[in-house]
């Protein structure tokens, strides 16, 4: 047992901390936040080592043998999404050091930063029901201080909105909790997964599946529960929308495929063609919402919302390939939707809008930009070779195989109005002439550095597709047949 | 001692829901509060009520007849500190909303998501 699982939680704590004590003197924060992320960038990058080399990897706090103590369990999905959580978030802090103003460096930016992949990461590696909550409690009210940051007034409208439905889904939460513990008098996550199909009453078992599946649904922001995040992502400046847009439906999503993996797969009949339906309709909505924005960032959230769609398309077909699909698109879509709301994050502070009619003639101010831009369109639309291509092949193939029509169809169709929304703004505010006539100073080149890393790592992805693809099979292989992670965290029980 | 705890639950919930749909930012928090009284009342019974020992070893080896489930308090516990730092933040964040938009309505807080 090495302690390696916890330090993605304790070492980004331990930042959290000494910054507040250091924000009055915002380049030395910069300096400490920067250097923080990166060392636990490297502990990410070595604990999916790990977890290919070893396999699932636990962690018992106070030596507390595994259903009675808090165990941390980190598999494949886990170790890869707190590596791709460290990879965006350095990206995004690099971008904020230059982009924010000094009044939000100075309120608190950098800890509540720390303090949200504090909850992030504690939600992919824990190994216990109750647990993930509390790291879902650390995450949101990290997220409720981002988001009210600089308090003006549509922020703080749209904060009470976001903290109203996420104390409630929280409540829904704990009402799961309290369910699944009276059926089954435990809380570890791998012995819910032994216990869960012993229930006798198959009623109050479908009831667990759908208290979880719509508490999940609103914090990941599926159909129907998902009218809360375009303007809660509109907000607050582009680089947090960027982060919240890149890693805080994924926790939801994460948390969907863990339960829905462990427990209700085989036990719960209802769950995947449930999930199919939810899925298709995700997508659709999703993208029809977007193509009725006229905003840079509204129409970007929206696309949160239908991509969301195709990550639960890959859980609800649950074969090794749509899964594997399912996994990789998650990487693909944290990495370039961050870097589209950082390219919006970019055109906003040299701009001052992101509205598109507003816009225009960027090609000619910063035709790096531009390019990037351009890039991580098509990459979101799946064009080829790009990672989203590689990972909607998988996905459809997958639907295809298990005569999933519809929901292939449905796909088709999204990706289609993607391309053509990715081009809407490309054309309005890249391509046409200056609408409105500008002449500002050209963008801070640190920003582009920082989006060049992500779409960087987007078209590797999409080319090297060989070399990430046994990461996301592993991850699947080990979604489908649990009993590996049981083993890990039930094992010492058994010695 | 089942029905009575269940009809104290349901009651609590619904009440609190009533109050999370009202207009009133006060009433919306008071809600939640009241809903979050409610979880915690379903968490304490999902331990199972009833008349128990203390769960405590006193130097012999087992814990006598019936020892209640102490993990739902554990739980009660946590859940309370969060809801009590949600309601906390919940409050300061009605309190500032209602001075900068100038009203306690709900319906003022309607963020146009067209043109602005």
């Amino acid at each position: 047992m090495s302690n390696l699982p916890v330090l993605p939680v304790a070492l980004p704590m331990a930042a959290g901390i000494a910054l507040i004590f250091l924000r009055n003197s915002p380049s030395l924060s910069r300096a400490v936040a920067l250097v923080a992320n990166l060392i636990v960038l490297v502990l990410a990058a070595q604990l999916v080592e790990t977890v290919r080399i070893d396999g699932v990897q636990v962690l018992n706090f106070g030596e507390w043998p595994a259903p009675f103590g808090i165990v941390f369990a980190v598999d494949m999905l886990s170790a890869l999404m707190v590596l791709v959580t460290m990879v965006v978030s350095s990206a995004t802090l690099l971008f904020a050091t230059v982009s924010l103003d000094d009044a939000r460096e100075r309120t608190f930016f950098y800890p509540l930063f720390q303090f949200l992949l504090v909850g992030v990461n504690g939600s992919f590696l824990t190994g216990d029901l109750f647990n993930l909550f509390v790291w879902f409690e650390v995450l949101l009210i990290s997220s409720y201080g981002l988001l009210a940051l600089g308090s003006e007034r549509y922020q703080l409208q749209e904060t009470f909105k976001y903290l109203v439905i996420n104390a409630l889904s929280s409540t829904l939460f704990l009402i799961g909790v309290a369910l699944i513990y009276s059926l089954t008098g435990t809380l570890n996550m791998a012995d819910i997964a032994v216990k869960f199909p012993q229930i006798s009453d198959k009623g109050s078992a479908g009831a667990v599946a759908i208290v979880f599946m719509l508490v999940f649904g609103i914090k990941g922001a599926l159909f129907p529960v998902y009218q809360w995040l375009p303007r809660a992502y509109f907000a607050p400046p582009a680089v947090i929308s960027g982060l919240f847009g890149g890693l805080l439906t994924k926790v939801g999503v994460y948390a969907l495929y863990r339960v829905t993996s462990l427990f209700f797969v085989g036990n719960v009949n209802f769950v995947l063609p449930v999930l199919s339906f939810i899925a298709g309709a995700t997508m659709l909505f999703g993208v029809l919402g977007a193509l009725s924005q006229f905003d840079m960032k509204r129409v970007l959230s929206y696309h949160i919302i239908s991509q969301i769609g195709y990550m639960i398309m890959g859980l609800a077909i649950f074969t090794p390939l749509a899964l594997a699909g399912g996994v990789f698109y998650i990487i693909h879509h944290i990495l370039v939707k961050t870097a589209l709301f950082l390219v919006a994050g970019a055109v906003e502070a040299t701009r001052g809008t992101t509205h598109l009619k507003r816009l225009g003639g960027i090609v000619d101010t910063s035709p790096v930009l531009t390019g990037l831009f351009f890039v991580a369109g098509l990459a979101l639309a799946g064009a080829p070779p790009l990672s989203g291509f590689v990972a909607k092949f998988m996905l459809m193939q997958g639907g295809l195989e298990q005569h999933f029509y519809i929901m292939v169809g449905a796909s088709v169709v999204t990706g289609f109005l993607t391309l053509f929304s990715m081009m809407k703004i490309f054309r309005y505010a890249f391509w046409s002439p200056e609408q409105v006539p500008f002449s500002g100073r050209g963008g801070h080149a640190t920003r582009l550095v920082s989006i060049t890393i992500l779409v960087g790592l987007g078209i590797v992805l999409g080319l090297g597709a060989g070399f990430a693809m046994p990461y996301a099979t592993i991850a699947a292989e080990q979604l489908i047949d649990p009993s590996a992670y049981i083993a890990a965290v039930l094992g010492s029980q058994a010695r | 001692m089942d029905v009575p705890i269940l009809l104290v639950i349901a009651v609590t919930l619904t009440c609190g829901m009533y109050m999370v749909l009202e207009r009133t930012l006060l009433r919306v928090v008071i809600g939640l509060g009241l809903m979050s009284n409610g979880v915690n009342l379903m968490l304490l019974a999902s331990g199972g009520l009833g008349a128990g020992t203390a769960p405590i070893l006193h130097g012999q080896r087992d814990y006598g007849a019936s020892p209640v489930d102490p993990l739902p308090q554990a739980l009660i516990l946590t859940a309370i500190v969060i809801g009590f730092g949600v309601t906390a933040l919940l409050l300061t964040l009605a309190y500032r909303t209602y001075q900068s938009v100038g009203s306690d309505d709900l319906g003022e807080l309607d963020g146009k998501l067209t043109d602005e």
